[in-house]
């Protein structure tokens, strides 16, 4: 009824390929773009900040960087958590030799660091599929937290080996460190989730991105029509690397500020971003940001509502959780495995035509 | 045999130009199995050559030798006038080789549209930052190929499908996309793995009539292998027959009609 595409005719190739075809979508990209800039800076609290809109963007990074490698490039990868530790511990070694050069530069190389560590990480992929791979992504998620461990030049020798941000400031204003205030913090993650989202979509809809989905969907037919299986395995792991690498930079240096390695970067943060990816949606930078929002809300939706609202044991609403995931981890791979961003484009392809379907 | 000749005119006016890819003396083994056993035929410039024979007798893998699949234990493949060092296949692809396969082999998860532009992809060249930003080379260069994708998907007639995920398709059509996307590499030789495999009577006419449009229109020689007799008859300019790995006969469709070896191993005598 308000959601139609009659009479949006498309004049040239341009306006065709644009993200969003039907103006209406467009209207409320903006719109969404405008409160996330305008609006919120101004009404955030700490609350908010570090319970749910930090964490949704800083996964929402991660999310799109697997979503980039197991979504359109087809390889399944189980070494989220420690890619993002390259990241986050790349980041920390930068801050701490270079304290002179801005933090969003050094984000941006740690990002760099990890797309070399991912693309040397991915080399196995050019041999094995599927289950093993994930195998093998599953050795350097462990590995990676052992080095990081057992390495005490990494953690700058310190005692209690944790590695904690020094504070650090963008034009003038503290984002790193125990005194950065939250909407800062927001703000920061929100300029990298942008410029994230809007990188991983270019490079999804044009050549790159088509050799990825390619290979993805069939391997021979993508080598006999001049895709190089190397190059589109490799850039696949390389590119989904740095957005990862970004997201684990973020999440030690604006978010956690202290980290110790094999307990914010464990395996459990692997699965998370891929149940992230699972439920919001393989191939989907939309489904990215949906699943992100998903995982990361749940747990505070179920602490309100059982916890605070019904008076739930908290060591049965923390149960409760893994259950709920659980099943619609469930759910969602034999249902739907396109995720929430399908649901919602069905939703969408329905409300064009109602409430005439035929 | 046919006389070898530098170039000639078909009977329809077209014209065979000199030979572009020649199979010299090829023999592939799969451990002690002999596949192909010493064949050696050429194809030539601007035409429609058929391999025929029955099934198992190496047709499919003869494709698969010419498109790099397969690296043959002995023989040479000559391509534009020299021998071919083994290649992968995505560099056969370079050299302006597209193909089609037996049981189609698309990309289910993409549209018509994005199968087809992939089969652009040796055209275009723009780097990866410039196409993270998407401006500049890599817009434009999206844009100049969509005006040759769309000229392709125009000429196959599947204009109304171009946004519509290719595994929705039915098997006609998919056929036809798979076509299109060799065709969007404007390859210098397109390999055909029977493409009209399972289709009606209707589909095969449109199938023969893209056939005979590709190579008269943009002049691209096509190599097919097709068990339907009539289509590959009425089709080809030249016929090469296998038969357990074996080449039994070679040349126009009329003297391999007439060839006694061919008549046994696979056409069989018409009882009317």
């Amino acid at each position: 009824m308000f959601y139609r595409e009659a009479g949006d005719f498309k004049t040239s190739y341009q306006a065709d390929n644009q993200t969003f075809p039907i103006a209406f979508d467009r209207y409320r990209y903006w719109f969404v773009l405008a409160v996330a800039y305008l609006v919120i800076p101004f009404m955030i609290n700490d609350y908010w900040a570090s319970a749910i809109l930090v964490p949704f963007l800083i996964y929402s990074i991660a999310a799109i960087g697997l979503n980039i490698l197991t979504g359109y490039g087809g390889q399944v990868s189980l070494g989220t958590g420690g890619f993002m530790a390259v990241g986050a511990y790349a980041c920390y070694k930068l801050m701490t030799a270079f304290p002179d050069v801005s933090i969003l530069i050094h984000v941006l190389l740690a990002g760099g660091i990890t797309a070399l560590v991912g693309a040397a990480f991915g080399l196995p992929s050019l041999r094995i599929k599927g289950f093993y791979l994930a195998v093998a992504t599953l050795a350097a998620q462990f590995f990676l937290v052992w080095l990081f461990n057992k390495v005490a030049w990494f953690y700058n020798y310190s005692a209690s080996g944790q590695i904690n941000a020094p504070e650090r400031t963008v034009i003038g204003i503290a984002v790193t460190g125990p005194n950065a205030p939250a909407w800062a913090q927001y703000m920061v993650c929100l300029v990298f989730v942008t410029a994230s989202a809007l990188i991983a979509r270019n490079l999804t809809r044009g050549t790159i991105g088509r050799t990825w989905m390619a290979i993805r969907d069939m391997d021979i037919a993508a080598e006999i029509i001049g895709v190089n299986p190397l190059k589109a395995k490799l850039t696949a792991f390389a590119v989904s690397s740095f957005f990862v690498g970004i997201s684990g930079a973020l999440f030690f240096a604006v978010y956690l500020g202290a980290v110790e390695v094999g307990e914010a970067f464990g395996i459990n943060k692997s699965f998370l971003v891929l149940f992230m990816v699972i439920i919001g949606g393989l191939g989907s930078i939309f489904g990215s940001f949906a699943g992100a929002a998903f995982l990361v809300v749940l747990p505070v939706a179920l602490k309100v509502v059982g916890g605070d609202w019904l008076g739930w044991p908290t060591d049965m609403v923390a149960h409760l959780q893994l259950v709920i995931i659980g099943l619609l981890i469930m759910f969602f791979l034999i249902k739907e495995p396109h995720g929430l961003a399908q649901l919602w484009k069905l939703a969408k392809e329905k409300l064009r035509l109602w409430p005439f379907p035929y | 045999m046919t006389q070898v000749l530098e170039s000639y005119q078909t009977e329809d006016g077209r014209t065979i130009g000199d030979v572009v890819l020649d199979l010299k003396n090829i023999t592939l083994r799969f451990g002690g199995v002999e596949a192909i056993k010493n064949i050696s035929f050429n194809i030539r410039q601007g035409e429609i050559r058929a391999i025929i024979g029955p099934n198992g007798a190496g047709k499919s893998s003869m494709l698969n030798v010419i498109s790099g699949f397969y690296t043959p234990q002995e023989g040479e493949v000559w391509f534009n006038g020299k021998p071919r060092a083994p290649l992968r296949p995505y560099q056969v692809a370079r050299q302006g080789i597209a193909r089609t396969f037996q049981n189609i082999a698309l990309f289910e998860g993409m549209s018509v549209l994005d199968n087809v532009m992939t089969g652009r992809l040796n055209h275009m060249k723009s780097g990866m930052l410039s196409q993270a930003i998407w401006k500049g080379k890599a817009e434009r260069e999206e844009i100049e190929n969509r005006e040759r994708v769309e000229h392709v998907i125009d000429f196959l007639e599947i204009q109304s499908i171009r946004k519509t995920p290719v595994g929705r398709l039915p098997y006609g059509l998919k056929k036809r996309v798979e076509l299109a996307r060799a065709l969007a590499a404007e390859p210098n030789l397109l390999l055909l793995d029977e493409p009209m495999a399972g289709m009606n009577v209707e589909e095969k006419e449109d199938m023969s009539r893209f056939i005979l449009d590709v190579n008269d229109e943009f002049g691209t020689t096509i190599a097919l292998i097709e068990h339907d007799m009539g289509v590959v008859m009425d089709l080809s300019d030249r016929v090469v027959v296998m038969d357990y790995g074996r080449k039994i006969g070679d040349g126009t469709p009329d003297e391999v009609r007439s060839n006694q070896d061919v008549i046994d191993a696979y056409l069989g005598v018409s009882n009317d």
